[in-house]
């Protein structure tokens, strides 16, 4: 079992608030990521991404939390929650270069190969495109069709 | 910042395209691994990482005293989404899929 991660960098035209708000608040991320993220944002508390219909697509634990700077969330399948081993680790940055928002989101602990390093690495592209288009220009792109089926 | 301009010069260069190729395989990838297998010098290998790392095609972590070199897609699929509307994504991706699959490759 060889354990992979994914890094993707994004630079917005942006305040780290709003970017913070396009991953945490649901009424946010609907516009642009379709299926959006739920959870009191407490260390230690669960989060669930949801699609549109409310389906628990992903659940994980929060494991720091740090507005709006820093996230960093376990992420498994919504069968595999009360497996530790198969939950792997996504990691939100937000950081300021000059008068541009600089968000990193790193995807590891993932097993190589599996359904979820795949499904992931087409998923993030899409989500932060389209976060990138709604902050800079109000519309979203019409991509996370593909996001939700590949979660599965 | 990066701009459009330095993702599409970053692209203009086979040997660039091939980093990337490297290192869509296999992420993490140190320099002296990027260059095994290649018969671009260390040197050149580490020009053309400054300039895909400048136009945000390649994203790097320090662990330890390594320097890993990471595959970033998103700009490449920033500049797609600018020219293919809501509702083409999907017929493109059956051309390609066609394309591959006529061509032998894997889809």
């Amino acid at each position: 079992m060889t354990a992979t991660e994914y890094h993707y960098t994004t630079y917005i035209k942006s305040t780290p608030e709003k970017v913070w708000a396009a991953i945490t608040n649901p009424e946010f991320a609907h516009q642009y990521w379709g299926n959006a993220n739920f959870s009191d944002w407490k260390q230690g508390s669960r989060w669930e991404h949801r699609t549109t219909a409310g389906a628990a697509v992903i659940t994980g634990i929060v494991r720091e939390c740090v507005p709006p700077k820093r996230l960093v969330l376990s992420w498994a399948g919504t069968g595999d929650h009360d497996d530790p081993a198969k939950h792997s680790r996504v990691t939100f940055e937000i950081g300021l270069i000059k008068d541009m928002i600089r968000l990193h989101v790193t995807h590891d602990h993932l097993v190589a190969g599996s359904d979820m390093a795949k499904g992931i690495s087409g998923g993030w592209p899409r989500v932060l495109s389209s976060m990138k288009s709604l902050l800079e220009t109000g519309i979203p792109l019409d991509t996370w069709a593909g996001f939700e089926s590949c979660c599965h | 910042m990066a701009t459009d301009d330095d993702v599409f010069k970053a692209l203009a260069d086979g040997s660039r395209r091939l980093i990337l190729d490297r290192l869509r395989e296999a992420g993490g990838l140190a320099l002296g691994q990027l260059c095994d297998g290649h018969d671009m010098s260390r040197q050149a290998v580490s020009k053309h990482l400054a300039i895909l790392e400048a136009a945000n095609l390649v994203v790097t972590v320090r662990r330890g005293r390594e320097k890993l070199h990471f595959l970033n897609p998103v700009p490449i699929h920033d500049i797609a989404m600018r020219w293919v509307g809501r509702f083409q994504t999907k017929h493109l991706q059956a051309l390609h899929t066609l394309k591959k699959a006529l061509h032998g490759d894997p889809p």
